[in-house]
């Protein structure tokens, strides 16, 4: 009777146990957001999407680095996307079985979790060394190498998800592989692959280990990408570590800028797979 | 074929030609995925070699890193990472373990999906956004509260006691350990979950049947069968620990140095890199510090390639069973 009341007992605590640590991890999620909204709002008004990074003590608004961090993530998605893309369907129909699918697959998880601050040194001698200066550009090539890994796996889970049959049916009509894997199987993903894009978009768009020597930062505005640009991510980590009050509300206003951004994709993304449902290839 | 060929040869031609064009462009794309991971290699023992050919294996014992003497010893950012990730990681296994279970045998169909997602996104907030969290909420807290507490209870200890004295500085190596682990638990939790879900319900059902509790199938029948699961999902969470760089930049110090109280300021590898890279002057700074880069890169890619290896192995088993 006794040993049965201790089953139950250890049985109840390590239950408990396991719905506090849902509760600390909730907790925490939440704590952070309300950190965000809180200190981030106050900050925010038009002058925050208008007017320039200032100067310390001077007012201003994150408007070049707004700008910088579209113009790289939109390139390093230029970059990373297509080539993921077609990586990624190596890996699902040409190669689907061979045993180099097997080595790459490998790899690409290996740079999935690979540490971002190490794209960014491989960046840097790749590109900034032999430009000499650092520029938008090497910017968007480390964001672009960050998007490939996240934007092979997707493509490759998804090119899955598309029924044989439809393959096979095809086929049947006499189309080529590259016939049938353009006009019938990414239709097929479509939205299975825009879903991996938007994933790719909301890894990128928060980097900033890459981005400190590459594409570095810059207090005015400027559109050329031979030069170093602005971006979100490194005005967020100069500002809130600099003693000005300043610089550190556009910082908390930035964080959360991007926050909420990253969140809002990522979203976005799982409702697409969701609707997509099990086995379907989206129409 | 031979019909479309038979109808226009021409077409045919090219058709076989676009065929070979696009065969040939997925391929390429997919061996520039290999090439990447060599290239990044490469380049990081090009970059490291001035430093290494110049200290030796002094690189890796020495825990001096001064740029005044060009003195530099990668140990203590060595220890800074390691002790940081050991710390995340035993706070993280047990929440992320707790989490799993609830999500898998504990929580209601209508609360499975919000909890899970809401835990995934944690995952999906940048780094920065934890760096700035921790230095300005979470550190305070700890210096005011926490660490206090700490001196105060631990301190005198024999053995441990050593870990937890000198004064409160909120930074340091035990903070930047606890936003490693809020940072990783969402990693860990995710994969556990996903092997839990692979244990097959009649294994579990057997084991209700015998009459055994909730915590005793999950212990002796969940755990056992999705062992290597866990611990490939664990691996996973300690590449990302050992690799973050903005999140522990914000709260570490910034300090070369080895301090036996986790209280201390220390620094990692990536830290470090974050910190000087831009303002080195000299070639052996610069090579010094992506030596400390190539390091990081020979720790985490065997960390990730293990953890990998296990899961893959995990998928096969997973396959084969069906």
């Amino acid at each position: 009777m006794n040993r049965r009341l201790l089953r139950k007992l250890t049985n109840l605590v390590a239950l408990a146990l396991s719905g506090l640590a849902t509760a600390v991890g909730l907790f925490f999620l939440g704590a952070i957001l309300w950190t965000l909204l809180s200190r981030g709002l106050a900050g925010m008004s038009w002058a925050l999407f208008t007017a320039m990074t200032p100067p310390p003590g001077g007012s201003g608004g994150l408007l070049n680095a707004i700008y910088g961090s579209v113009v790289m993530t939109v390139i390093g998605l230029l970059i990373g996307g297509p080539v993921g893309m077609l990586a990624g369907t190596y890996l699902a129909e040409y190669g689907r079985t061979s045993p180099v699918s097997a080595v790459i697959r490998f790899v690409n998880d290996v740079l999935l979790s690979a540490p971002s601050i190490i794209v960014g040194l491989f960046v840097y001698q790749l590109l900034v060394i032999r430009m000499g200066h650092f520029s938008a550009i090497a910017g968007a090539v480390a964001l672009g190498i960050i998007a490939i890994p996240v934007t092979v796996r997707t493509t490759e889970d998804m090119l899955n998800l598309v029924p044989q049959g439809m393959k096979d049916a095809s086929t049947a009509m006499g189309a080529y592989p590259w016939r049938t894997i353009t006009s019938v199987i990414y239709p097929a993903a479509r939205s299975g692959i825009v879903t991996g894009l938007l994933l790719a978009v909301a890894r990128i768009s928060g980097e900033t280990a890459p981005l400190l020597f590459t594409a570095l930062n810059n207090q005015f505005w400027s559109t050329n990408l031979n030069a170093p640009m602005a971006n979100l991510p490194v005005v967020i980590f100069q500002f809130a570590l600099s003693p000005y009050p300043n610089w550190q509300q556009l910082a908390w206003s930035g964080a959360l800028l991007i926050t909420l951004s990253i969140l809002i994709l990522s979203i976005t993304a799982r409702v697409v797979v969701s609707r997509l449902g099990p086995g379907g290839g989206g129409r | 074929m031979n019909t479309a060929a038979a109808i226009d040869p021409r077409h045919a031609a090219g058709q076989r030609l676009r065929e070979r064009l696009f065969r040939a462009a997925t391929w390429v794309a997919a061996f520039l995925v290999l090439i990447l991971l060599g290239g990044v290699a490469a380049s990081l023992v090009h970059g490291a070699w001035p430093a290494l050919a110049h200290f030796r294996l002094h690189f890796l014992t020495s825990e001096v890193w001064n740029p005044v003497t060009d003195q530099y010893g990668a140990l203590a950012a060595v220890y800074g990472t390691v002790v940081t990730s050991i710390i995340a990681l035993a706070i993280a296994i047990p929440v992320s373990f707790g989490i799993a279970i609830f999500l898998t045998e504990l929580a209601p169909a209508w609360m499975k999906r919000p909890v899970g997602i809401a835990v995934e996104l944690l995952a999906a907030v940048p780094s920065i956004i934890y760096g700035i969290w921790g230095l300005f909420v979470l550190a305070p807290v700890l210096q005011r509260h926490v660490q206090p507490w700490l001196i105060d209870t631990l301190g005198p200890l024999p053995l441990v006691g050593k870990l937890f004295q000198g004064p409160p500085f909120g930074i340091g190596i035990l903070t930047a350990g606890i936003v490693l682990a809020i940072m990783v638990v969402p990693f860990i939790s995710a994969v556990t979950r996903d092997v839990f879900e692979t244990v097959p319900d009649v294994l579990k059902e057997s084991g209700y049947g015998l009459g055994a509790t909730t915590w005793e199938v999950i212990w002796q029948v969940v755990v056992p069968y999705a062992r290597t699961g866990m611990i490939g999902g664990i691996m996973l969470g300690l590449g990302r620990a050992l690799g973050e760089t903005m999140a522990v930049t914000f709260v570490i110090g910034n300090a070369h140095r080895i301090g036996s109280s986790l209280l201390a300021p220390g620094t990692t590898i990536s830290a470090a890199i974050a910190n000087e890279f831009t303002e080195a002057v000299g070639d052996l700074y610069t090579s010094s510090l992506i030596a400390l880069g190539a390091l990081l890169f020979l720790i985490t890619f065997t960390v990730i390639a293990a953890a990998r290896f296990m899961l893959l192995r995990l998928e096969r088993r997973a396959l084969s069973s069906v």
